[in-house]
């Protein structure tokens, strides 16, 4: 019964990612059929200057994307699973941004950014209306920005599951112990969302070498290459500048970040989150 | 479940608003921005109400084969949830009850797909599709689909299916059920909470999907809503206001959706991605 399943994630799944360390020691523009070009291509991907360029930009969106989005979702998480009908109130409008596709969240923020006729003008605030998508300093920052409104939504809701499921008991005790707010966030919730964090990180993590749609449709990767991670790298080489193999050697890149970064985070939570899960049940 | 918690939490109250105003925000902008003329839209303040509320800029995206691009979703959503809702519930009903060696390889390999960001396959993807001559059809986007939701929900699916209590299984097993009864009039009914979930889950991401449709289509009758509204920008220029009126229409039924499954959804989503 489980072939179904296995069948389909085999022939789109598996097989693509054989298929992809196979391209990426092929030449192939697309069209015609692939022919065999050796490591020709992880040449030319490793001493890209343009390659370069996006697994950097990629770390630090990696990177500031974590930076962000992590406390603030852990932060919101707590805050809405408080007892008061206001939060659940709030908890309610902060899902709105995730019935946005990428490409709508985008397409507003192109328009509410525009130095003229967006945000900045109608407050009449100068600071606010910068071009902020035409340079090359504040393009990132924003990339960054929309990220994080977009995602943190959702890594809010599970932070606000974990918090929820962390027993009331704990916090009785603790404030008989007589322990202030700041001792029973540090020593009750943070310790007791420990898989919530790891899983939600891993989720950021790994997430964010697949941001894709919404930057290639706010800034197409631009100004110059300011945006231009390693997602849109593979795509403007390979659908762009029709070198194939190239772009499989970019994909393979990311996959082995993508299946490091999963593993390593994994052991750090402690143990198998899968078992644990069924030991909890 | 009472007195805790009897200060106020000032750090995440201020946060909490502060981060109501950043959602809320550009959301109103869009929605005041599609109901304004699109002659006002360069002399009036973006974040008033226009002065003259229109329709015009739905009238506009409506005659704009906005309801062909609208099924063309429906019908590559709806086609993928189906069928993986049906392969899904029939693996994990198998993960959960087999104890065979294959079972177990098995879910550890379609977990496999969690961990990997499958994106990075689009190239051979798109080398598959095109030998299979199904580039720039709709089946085209329903088959990837398919293959990337299958670990996320199966995952789901056997994480609630293990909460069901073992005796149920046996004691329909001592009544003669096969696996197919055990699977329609147990484990369906019991897990109709977690398919709902998933269905939505799985709903959202091929409905808001870009990637495939961009690489795997090309030609205006086969475009689904996200790669749709690229194309309005394209194609609308400087009329904004009609820009965001396909946005908020592209909204509008995930909004119906989020208010009639919001719990199931919520309490799935968790569910799925641990304690």
């Amino acid at each position: 019964m489980v072939i179904p399943a296995l069948a389909f994630f085999a022939a789109f799944a598996l097989i693509p990612l054989i298929g992809v360390l196979a391209l990426s020691f092929m030449s192939w523009d697309g069209l015609g059929t692939p022919t065999w070009a050796g490591i020709d291509n992880w040449l030319r991907t490793l001493t890209s200057p343009e390659t370069g360029n996006a697994a950097w930009l990629s770390f630090v969106v990696m990177v500031g994307s974590w930076l962000i989005q992590a406390p603030i979702s852990l932060l919101l998480g707590v805050f809405t699973a408080g007892q008061q009908r206001y939060r659940a109130v709030l908890a309610v409008l902060y899902f709105l941004p995730l019935v946005f596709s990428a490409a709508a969240v985008a397409i507003a923020f192109k328009s509410l950014l525009d130095p003229n006729f967006g945000l900045g003008s109608a407050l009449g605030i100068d600071a606010l209306a910068q071009n902020w998508l035409g340079d090359p300093q504040l393009a990132l920052g924003v990339v960054l920005f929309v990220i994080a409104w977009s995602f943190i939504p959702f890594h809010t809701l599970l932070y606000q599951a974990g918090v929820k499921q962390i027993p009331a008991s704990l916090y009785e005790a603790a404030m008989i112990d007589g322990a202030s707010v700041w001792t029973r966030f540090w020593s009750i919730t943070i310790p007791q969302l420990r898989y919530t964090i790891v899983t939600s990180s891993t989720l950021m993590l790994v997430g964010s070498l697949t941001y894709f749609d919404l930057i290639y449709v706010l800034t197409a990767g631009g100004p110059g290459n300011a945006t231009r991670i390693l997602p849109l790298d593979m795509y403007l080489v390979g659908f762009r500048s029709f070198d194939m193999g190239r772009a499989s050697v970019i994909a393979v890149i990311l996959v082995v970040v993508g299946l490091t970064l999963s593993l390593v985070l994994n052991r750090m939570s402690g143990a198998n989150r899968m078992e644990s899960q069924m030991e909890g049940a | 479940m009472s007195a805790v918690r009897t200060r106020p939490n000032i750090i995440g109250g201020l946060l909490g608003w502060v981060w109501l105003a950043i959602i809320i925000v550009p959301i109103y902008y869009v929605v005041v921005t599609s109901i304004r003329e699109q002659s006002s839209f360069f002399s009036e303040n973006a974040l008033l109400p226009p002065a003259e509320p229109t329709l015009g800029a739905y009238i506009t995206v409506l005659q704009n084969d906005f309801a062909l691009y609208f099924m063309n979703s429906v019908i590559v959503t709806a086609s993928t949830v189906a069928v993986v809702l049906i392969v899904c519930v029939m693996a994990a009903y198998y993960v959960v009850r087999s104890r065979t060696k294959f079972a177990k390889n098995s879910f550890a390999l379609i977990l496999l797909g969690i961990a990997i960001p499958l994106q990075a396959t689009i190239i051979p993807i798109y080398y598959m599709i095109t030998q299979l001559r199904l580039y720039d059809s709709l089946l085209a986007l329903i088959l990837p689909s398919i293959a990337f939701a299958i670990p996320i929900t199966v995952l789901i699916l056997v994480n609630f299916m293990r909460d069901i209590p073992s005796e149920l299984f046996e004691s329909m097993h001592m009544d003669g059920a096969g696996d197919w009864r055990m699977l329609r009039s147990l484990v369906v009914p019991l897990a109709k909470p977690a398919i709902i979930t998933v269905a939505i889950y799985d709903g959202l991401n091929v409905w808001n999907g870009f990637l495939f449709p961009l690489v795997l289509t090309q030609s205006a009758d086969k475009r689904v809503l996200p790669l749709s509204l690229w194309a309005y920008q394209g194609e609308f220029q400087i009329n904004i206001p009609a820009v965001l009126a396909a946005v908020t229409l592209s909204a509008l039924p995930i909004v119906v959706l989020y208010a009639l499954g919001r719990r199931q959804l919520v309490s799935g989503l968790t569910a799925g991605f641990g304690k």
